[in-house]
């Protein structure tokens, strides 16, 4: 009777609490407001928050989140309006519409999954900016997607943490 | 893409598909970019954002800094004392320039008052230190920490003390961005101190700068040194901005290849000094009156 895959990811969870969505992507956006200078393969901490939960609360957080993220992210970075929240839109699109998919790979392959998600996302930047005449920032740009979708593994840890049971199981009531 | 994969059963309310929600998204960025790099409309919702936003990025500066003092205390000592002492001989090399200037100045006065020309206006400076470089990759600009609180304005030259670094372009309350000069869409008039040639000096990326326009048999060497001209009314006749790194001459096209660096620190942390505003040109003749009135000038010289 192996018909449904048994590794963690599938793990009934508590349900999320909306203050601890809204908690995370804050830490995301403060997280990329660190002026870290010319630090090559620094990732998007924003768009990765935003990638995380649009594959898991795909309801709760989408496209409108996505768009007024964006918009504070260009304010802060200083740099076209519209740019982020294009992007952001893209990858929160995406992300949910694959949130069914990608749930049902153990967490590598989720990373995968992410991986051309998060360049999808800068890809669109370097276009738009492009298009307005804006200078190449040069191959380095891209390697914080990689860092991004190798982040996915703690990542997926510490944000289900508050919504994990405890392991020992009641007797009475086996969920 | 839906999320279930399916149509939802119609009593539930769950708003427009996502597809068409992308769409209307889309359409809203989309128009926004435009507004923003095309008109510029989005300043005022900008600069709103921007002092909600200002604590929380002083905050998010607040590690970085912390790390920059502690590397600092430990400097060591003989560090210090080695700049110590090229300070003292810079000082010393300047002094007989300093000691001059001030007798010079004054010698020049005497003669433009001879001449009864417009005395240069005096221009006074900010101190400002280099917070961190702008988040934004696409773009050359740094964080200064001098705003619009202390009378700076939007447009103003920056300078170090090795030459022109740059000019103001965003003015927030306490904080400001300056966009360097290899910025690709920064462009400093200058003129090559050697022949007095004008040209006009862009940015290129990868901290180095470009003379463009210049004609293939254009009067220009490897090392050649450029100044501000001043002819844009923003910056000081004068400012040290670049030196020639190399020449490429080539027949296939028109304009010479002319690659420069810097003269400031441009990729560097720092003090820098704002300049204050040049006062404005003097009104270009108008024409357009003296078109509208020929009868009259004609009288007039006929008075003559």
């Amino acid at each position: 009777m192996a018909i449904q895959p048994t590794h963690n990811s599938r793990r009934i969870l508590l349900p999320v609490r909306q203050w601890f969505i809204l908690f995370s992507l804050a830490a995301a956006f403060f997280l990329n407001l660190v002026p870290l200078g010319n630090l090559v393969g620094v990732p998007d901490w924003v768009a990765l928050a935003l990638a995380f939960w649009s594959v898991r609360e795909p309801l709760r957080v989408g496209m409108g989140t996505a768009f007024v993220a964006g918009l504070l992210m260009d304010v802060a970075s200083g740099s076209v309006i519209g740019q982020h929240p294009l992007a952001y839109l893209l990858l929160a699109f995406a992300a949910g519409g694959l949130s069914r998919r990608i749930l049902w790979f153990p967490l590598g392959q989720q990373a995968l999954h992410i991986l051309p998600l998060l360049l999808a996302t800068q890809v669109v930047m370097v276009v738009a900016r492009l298009v307005g005449g804006a200078e190449f920032p040069g191959w380095g740009y891209f390697l914080g997607s990689f860092t991004g979708a190798l982040l996915w593994f703690p990542l997926t840890f510490v944000l289900l943490l508050p919504q994990y049971q405890p392991v020992e199981k009641d007797e009475n009531r086996p969920i | 893409m839906s999320v279930v994969g399916h149509q939802p059963p119609p009593f539930f309310k769950r708003g427009p598909a996502p597809l068409a929600r992308l769409a209307f998204f889309v359409v809203l960025a989309l128009a926004l970019l435009v507004l923003d790099l095309k008109y510029r409309y989005l300043e005022q919702i900008r600069h709103g954002v921007a002092i909600v936003l200002f604590p929380l990025q002083r905050a998010a500066y607040t590690p970085v800094d912390l790390y920059e003092q502690l590397g600092g205390y430990f400097s060591s000592l003989t560090g210090l004392q080695q700049e110590n002492v090229q300070l003292k001989r810079k000082e010393l090399e300047s002094a007989n320039w300093l000691l001059r200037q001030q007798h010079l100045e004054l010698e020049n006065q005497r003669l433009r008052a001879l001449l009864d020309m417009k005395a240069r206006q005096p221009v006074s400076g900010t101190i400002a230190e280099i917070l961190y470089k702008a988040r934004d990759p696409f773009s050359r600009r740094v964080v200064v920490d001098k705003g619009s609180q202390h009378d700076v304005a939007p447009g103003q030259a920056v300078v170090d003390e090795a030459g022109v670094l740059g000019q103001v372009t965003r003015v927030y309350p306490l904080q400001s961005e300056v966009t360097l000069v290899t910025d690709k869409n920064q462009a400093v008039p200058v003129k090559i101190i050697r022949n007095g040639l004008r040209a006009v000096l862009f940015g290129a990326g990868a901290g180095q700068l470009e003379l463009r326009f210049l004609a293939a048999n254009a009067d220009v060497q490897a090392g050649d040194r450029l100044v501000t001209s001043g002819l844009d009314g923003v910056y000081l006749p004068g400012l040290p901005v670049a030196k020639v790194l190399r020449v490429d001459r080539d027949t296939a096209y028109s304009f010479a290849h002319i690659v420069c660096e810097p003269a400031a620190g441009v990729e560097k942390h720092g003090q820098v000094l704002i300049l204050g505003s040049r006062e404005a040109l003097p009104p270009q003749v108008e024409e357009v009156e003296a078109r509208d009135k020929p009868a009259r000038s004609r009288k007039a010289r006929r008075k003559e």
